[in-house]
């Protein structure tokens, strides 16, 4: 575990694929959500942005997603600044967001369909996305027909099927249950593995945060400032049972519940 | 309905009134008042009349020239009043005096404006079947879930693509209830409508039996546009029996 530098000066597109500079955040007048963040998010790895509630965290990340404005700051992706969504960038979305009248196919594709991709073309790619997170047999079902897990998965179907470089995860794991937390987790590390993808992911559950994630960023609530940022180097190597049962991933565990429980009163 | 553990279908309690609309037309309480059997004999007679013909027609014609102006208009001022603040507090408090005023009284306004004709049967349809179908649409894209907008924008749809492919279909349930409504009310509104411009159409033979005190004729009229009403409205009922599974389960 080891504490990361301040974000550097100059962008570093081979290093960091997302940058956030002194972003801040006002909701009307009074409601400071975020004060002055500046954050680097190395590619190809999966930081988590870890806070109590009202630490601005989904804030932030609908800010690099270009759905939020931020009131000052610029967001770079790529080292490109950006405003606004873009191709690059994928959400998955803390209630799912499906359509509810589209089959699991045509939701796992709607994000190729928006971009006008033939039909067949998008099918195709639509259902390698459906088998790889693991819901073959369930494209012609619609969203009510499926479990909240296997809607996130749908979800995260659609992410991955529109091949953005940065997966933006809003607390994905939150509606769904414990067990189907668990199991979710494991396969979307496996995924991960595959797919190379950079993650940036939301959560409020530390075990969760340091069960996934490469970087961990510890936000302060009202106004959102980074408190501190942990990596806790987690051999990930071995089995998923084991690691939950490690030292290291322990006292990350513990160490940051200190952390945060600061704020808790 | 269920009565003495006996599953009785809807339909029975009509077959009730029915009876005792034949026992009462039988007894001769009111002149006004036929037996059933006679108001449906002549309904049979009525059917087969050219004049009939194309007073329908020509009702039907008004009516379906007036939903469709009713659902596009009403659509489009609830999606705008549902999406832009500016356009809600310009338009509701409009549409909302307009949804539950006594339109029946403006039939009379709306014939010095606009005639002794189809025109003025088209306005008050229009006139009673917009204001709720733009109400009900509003209600719809209220109730939209910002989730689903979000997904649309991240995803890089266009306004055009966000409008169509999302916000348009989320909001369906409560447009079908809003048109069905609507067309109630507009089923209303020509009758009364007809009943005072009266020299057009249906409301021509409505005036022309009760003046002649054919009261048969005249009740069959009113049994046609029941069955006419309700029809219309079980065929949207049915539509919107299509999109139900969504309607609940939106999230």
């Amino acid at each position: 575990m080891a504490l990361a530098m301040e974000a550097p000066d100059q962008t570093d597109t081979a290093d960091h694929i997302v940058e956030v500079r002194s972003i801040t955040k006002f909701y009307g007048s009074d409601v400071h959500a975020l004060d002055s963040v500046d954050l680097a998010f190395p590619t190809g790895q999966m930081t988590t942005l870890l806070g109590p509630s009202g630490c601005g965290k989904t804030t932030l990340l609908k800010i690099i997603a270009g759905l939020l404005e931020p009131t000052s700051g610029d967001v770079f992706v790529k080292g490109k600044k950006v405003s606004g969504p873009g191709p690059e960038r994928a959400f998955v979305f803390q209630d799912f967001a499906l359509l509810p009248w589209a089959t699991a196919l045509r939701n796992v594709a709607f994000g190729l369909e928006l971009r006008g991709d033939d039909r067949s073309e998008r099918e195709e790619r639509a259902r390698h996305y459906i088998s790889e997170v693991g819901l073959s047999g369930f494209e012609d079902k619609y969203p009510h027909e499926l479990s909240g897990g296997m809607r996130q998965r749908v979800g995260l179907a659609r992410a991955l099927a529109v091949d953005a470089d940065v997966l933006l995860m809003d607390e994905p794991f939150s509606a769904v249950d414990e067990q189907t937390r668990r199991k979710f987790q494991e396969d979307l590390l496996h995924l991960l593995g595959v797919e190379k993808k950079s993650v940036i992911f939301v959560t409020h559950s530390i075990e969760e945060a340091v069960y996934v994630s490469d970087q961990i960023v510890l936000l302060s609530p009202r106004p959102g400032r980074i408190h501190s940022i942990i990596r806790p180097e987690i051999d990930r190597s071995v089995s998923p049972d084991d690691i939950r049962r490690e030292k290291n991933y322990l006292d990350t565990v513990e160490e940051i519940w200190v952390e945060l429980r600061k704020y808790l009163d | 309905m269920v009565i003495y553990g006996y599953k009785i279908p809807a339909v029975f309690s009509l077959l009730i009134w029915a009876a005792l609309w034949e026992i009462a037309g039988q007894l001769e309480l009111a002149f006004i008042f036929p037996p059933l059997s006679e108001a449906i004999y002549a309904l049979g007679g009525l059917l087969q009349r050219p004049s009939f013909h194309s007073a329908a027609l020509q009702s039907l014609e008004s009516f379906t020239i007036g939903m469709i102006i009713a659902i596009v208009g009403g659509v489009a001022i609830g999606f705008l009043m549902g999406r832009f603040k500016v356009a809600d507090d310009v338009l509701g408090m409009w549409v909302n005096i307009m949804a539950s005023a006594p339109l029946s009284s403006l039939v009379p306004v709306l014939m010095l404006l606009f005639g002794l004709g189809q025109l003025t049967i088209i306005v008050t349809v229009v006139l009673f079947a917009i204001w709720i179908i733009a109400l009900d649409t509003y209600a719809g894209v209220r109730d939209i879930s910002p989730s689903l907008d979000e997904m649309g924008r991240s995803f890089g749809a266009s306004r055009w693509q966000l409008l169509s492919k999302i916000l348009f279909w989320a909001a369906l349930p409560e447009i079908l209830a809003g048109i069905r409504m609507g067309l109630i009310r507009a089923v209303k509104g020509i009758v009364i409508g007809q009943l005072l411009v009266s020299v057009v159409a249906l409301g021509r033979l409505f005036r022309t039996f009760s003046d002649n005190f054919q009261f048969e004729q005249f009740w069959a009229l009113t049994l046609i546009l029941f069955v006419f009403a309700l029809g219309f409205s079980a065929l949207i009922g049915w539509f919107e029996h299509k999109v139900e599974y969504y309607a609940g389960t939106r999230i």
